[in-house]
């Protein structure tokens, strides 16, 4: 069985990663699992973990009152699941639910952004992982702004 | 004898309806004399409802079937709306078939991109019957369809069918959906650099609403797709398809002539122009 | 030189013969005369109906006839009316089609069309008959009744005598001589001897009528006076068009800011491309009787200018004012080109006039190239 430094290595978020900053990383990793419909997190919760998706489906999802969650985007291998973690004040701002089995790295947060802060070469790093995930999700919402399938009239 | 007057309709039947979506029929329609019944994938025609109008819809169904034309029409406005209210054995006019099609054959010994997006999967439906049938003259084929929510999903049935083929890649989006939705959740362009082209040897085929086409252009060609290897089908007001009325013109394209199916670098620099 | 080609002099009476050979030819004759104080296209039986003796006076958003003291009678420039509105009428039925229970008749409702023999057709109008030949006969799409009716047409062409205050035809190389697509051509000599006409054919159908008219034959004064009057009316343009690559120009410049200037200005009424003698968009309009048995369906001249010219399920491409103007500008003078091979302008100048601000197109050209980042300094 691999062991956590090269899964995390191996996770396209992680992916050419200098070993040195791999191994700041792996100490704060561990193994998940989720069962179809368990909840990696919830809106409101404290953002202490970020996932990275090995295998499996997960729905980001709203609840709107009276009407059943609505999913916005689901994340498969090799995603990111979850953001909030990398700003204050550090709570979720969605649901995440596994709808498939669903094994993924779990990275600690404050542990990951403790050796951010100590090492801001790491920091810039994670950075510069995260940006280019912010900026697609951005476009994609904008997108979805527009619902361009959608009846113009209506 | 005087030239044919290409603006007159020729009455044809309505032989079956099926309502795909809540606002979204398909229509059978008859193909009238032969020489009218072939058709390229990606044209369309002028389908005239009596005392209502007349608007260009694009051919859904099978090229190679010759007893009958399918038309896939959501009502959007009082034409398309009275189309869908069609009963069968109810006459309608039709002219055509108009306008360019998909490059199908310049396509043969490439990998196929179909992307499709809302209603713009039922013009590129046609080419599934095509490559399917001449499976063999193309490599690897990959169907990329983005629409609404689950309940928007056109031609479903047939879309798992096509998802059960070992030489068929289905990959079905959705921008929202409910929790029961086991499939995708996401927009079109973000999942083209998940799908793994060979840029080199991919031609694309794109269907939906131009905005979603552009963003998706972009995309392929951030994948390293070449511009000329895009092919994107447009939509522009039409009251002739001969390129008479003028009313369709998008730069200097008649998008009824020169297109509907138009390759991106003829595109490039007017798609993002406003209001043009 | 062709065999049909051959060159005469006739009288006024020569001209009113002209009128009556054509006449006994069953053509229409179509020519000019005054209406609601304008020189607009009609038909007409006798050289009395033209404006003899008058001119008018032409700028950005001005027409106004005046005398004219040397009776001729051709002696102004073109007004709102323009040929297209006989090869291709502003309303045309098109069709009928009747229902019985499920089944459907479509009827053709063209009337036949008439033969026309147009009288006094300048350069520029000939380009842009031969402009029009191309978008609607073009391809293999050609329109039946445009085509009949361009079949059926006799054409007696006029070198112009008389540059508009908004003639720019010589910078559009259309003008102001004729040089081909007319069965006769006149030329108007009021200089230089008594006023006479100077006749020359251009088709064996020309060449025919010509043999029917009372005549004398040219003489070397004669042909230097007709080159006379067409060369003091190229000198004389009241406008010019810069001298400059145009369709890379606007092509190049589609978000210049003049577009927002001369929208300030422009009011979208359609009337420029009402009288442009190329302008060719249409509309179709459908009706039906109360008893829902017959539906009609009716062809008219539309407008980029109007809103909903653009629609789209659920909206107008082109909303703004800024972007009908552009819409209009770059197909007339640039995507044109690319598509029937030529300008969509001749110069004729009508835009200009009958624009009810004035907005003139060779200015709004001229304002791109001079400020364009991509102009080369002043336009000539």
């Amino acid at each position: 069985m691999k062991d956590i430094a090269q899964l995390v290595g191996e996770h396209p978020f992680f992916q050419g990663l200098d070993p040195s900053f791999c191994q700041l990383v792996c100490g704060c990793a561990r193994n998940v699992r989720f069962e179809p419909g368990e909840y990696l997190f919830h809106e409101g919760g404290d953002a202490d973990q970020l996932y990275l998706i090995r295998h499996g489906r997960v729905a980001l999802e709203i609840a709107v009152p009276g009407k059943w969650s609505l999913s916005f985007q689901t994340l498969q291998d090799g995603d990111l699941v979850g953001v909030s973690w990398a700003v204050p004040p550090y709570h979720w701002a969605y649901d995440a639910r596994a709808i498939e089995l669903t094994r993924a790295i779990a990275v600690d947060a404050r542990c990951l952004r403790q050796k951010c802060d100590a090492d801001p070469a790491l920091g810039y790093e994670v950075l510069q992982r995260l940006l280019p995930i912010l900026i697609s999700r951005l476009q994609a919402t904008r997108l979805q702004i527009l619902d361009v399938y959608g009846d113009r009239d209506q | 004898m005087p030239p044919p007057d290409f603006m007159m309709p020729m009455p044809v039947k309505v032989m079956q309806r099926r309502q795909e979506l809540a606002t979204t029929w398909t229509l059978d329609v008859e193909t009238g004399p032969d020489e009218l019944a072939a058709f390229t994938p990606g044209q369309f025609n002028m389908l005239y409802v009596f005392g209502v109008g007349e608007i260009p819809v694009s051919f859904s169904g099978d090229p190679a079937g010759r007893d009958r034309h399918c038309f896939t029409v959501r009502a959007v406005g009082p034409v398309s709306r009275a189309l869908t209210e069609l009963p069968i054995a109810a006459s309608l006019g039709k002219r055509g078939p108009y306008g360019t099609g998909w490059p199908l054959a310049a396509a043969e010994g490439a990998d196929l991109a179909l992307i499709a997006g809302g209603l713009g999967l039922a013009p590129l439906r046609p080419v599934l019957y095509h490559v399917l049938r001449y499976r063999q003259r193309y490599g690897r084929i990959t169907l990329l369809y983005g629409t609404r929510s689950p309940s928007d999903i056109l031609f479903r049935d047939e879309l798992d069918g096509w998802r059960r083929r070992q030489d068929l890649e289905v990959r079905v989006t959705v921008d929202h959906a409910g929790s029961e939705w086991p499939g995708q959740v996401g927009v079109v362009p973000a999942l083209v650099p998940t799908l793994g082209f060979d840029a080199s040897n991919t031609v694309a085929f794109l269907c939906g609403p131009e905005v979603m086409m552009r963003l998706t252009a972009s995309a392929l060609l951030d994948a390293g797709l070449a511009p000329a290897g895009i092919y994107l089908s447009m939509e522009r007001n039409m009251k002739c398809a001969l390129g008479h009325c003028g009313h369709c013109q998008f730069g200097g394209v008649f998008v009824c002539k020169d297109g509907p199916v138009l390759p991106y670098p003829r595109l490039r620099g007017l798609l993002s122009l406003q209001e043009l | 030189m062709d065999d049909y080609n051959d060159t005469a002099v006739i009288t006024s009476e020569g001209l009113q013969c002209l009128i009556e050979a054509l006449l006994n030819r069953s053509y229409q004759v179509v020519g000019p005369q005054i209406r609601d104080q304008a020189i607009v296209y009609d038909t007409l039986t006798d050289i009395d109906q033209l404006p003899q003796g008058w001119s008018d006076e032409q700028d950005g958003g001005h027409y106004r006839l005046r005398p004219r003291a040397d009776g001729a009678y051709f002696g102004y420039a073109v007004g709102p009316h323009s040929w297209k509105r006989f090869l291709y009428p502003p309303h045309q039925s098109l069709w009928q089609a009747n229902k019985d229970g499920d089944r459907l008749y479509f009827k053709d409702e063209r009337p036949d069309p008439p033969r026309f023999a147009f009288l006094g057709v300048r350069a520029c109008e000939l380009n842009a008959i031969a402009i029009q030949d191309r978008v609607f006969m073009g391809d293999a799409y050609s329109d039946p009744d445009y085509q009949a009716r361009r079949e059926g047409t006799f054409i007696v062409a006029l070198n112009c005598s008389e540059a508009g205050g908004t003639c720019f035809c010589a910078s559009m190389a259309c003008g102001p001589e004729v040089k081909t697509g007319f069965d006769l051509a006149l030329t108007e000599l009021l200089n230089e001897g008594p006023h006479r006409f100077l006749v020359e054919s251009g088709s064996p159908a020309g060449l025919e009528v010509m043999a029917e008219l009372p005549r004398r034959n040219t003489t070397r004064a004669d042909l230097q006076a007709a080159w006379a009057v067409v060369e003091n009316t190229r000198r004389s343009m009241g406008r010019t068009m810069p001298d400059t690559d145009i369709p890379a120009l606007l092509l190049d410049n589609l978000t210049h800011p003049r577009w927002d200037d001369v929208a300030q200005r422009c009011l979208s009424c359609a009337n420029c491309t009402m009288v442009c003698p190329t302008c060719f968009c249409s509309t179709v309009e459908d009706s039906s009787d109360l008893a829902g048995t017959t539906a009609e369906r009716h062809r008219r001249w539309d407008s980029c200018f109007t809103a909903d010219f653009s629609y789209l399920h659920g909206g107008s491409v082109r909303q703004s004012t800024r972007s009908r103007y552009r819409q209009w500008m770059t197909h007339k003078l640039a995507t044109w080109v690319e598509q029937f091979g030529s300008s969509g302008c001749v110069g004729c100048g009508r835009c200009i006039t009958w624009c009810p601000v004035g907005i003139d197109l060779t200015e709004e050209v001229r304002a791109i190239h001079d400020t364009s980042p991509k102009g080369k300094g002043e336009a000539r």
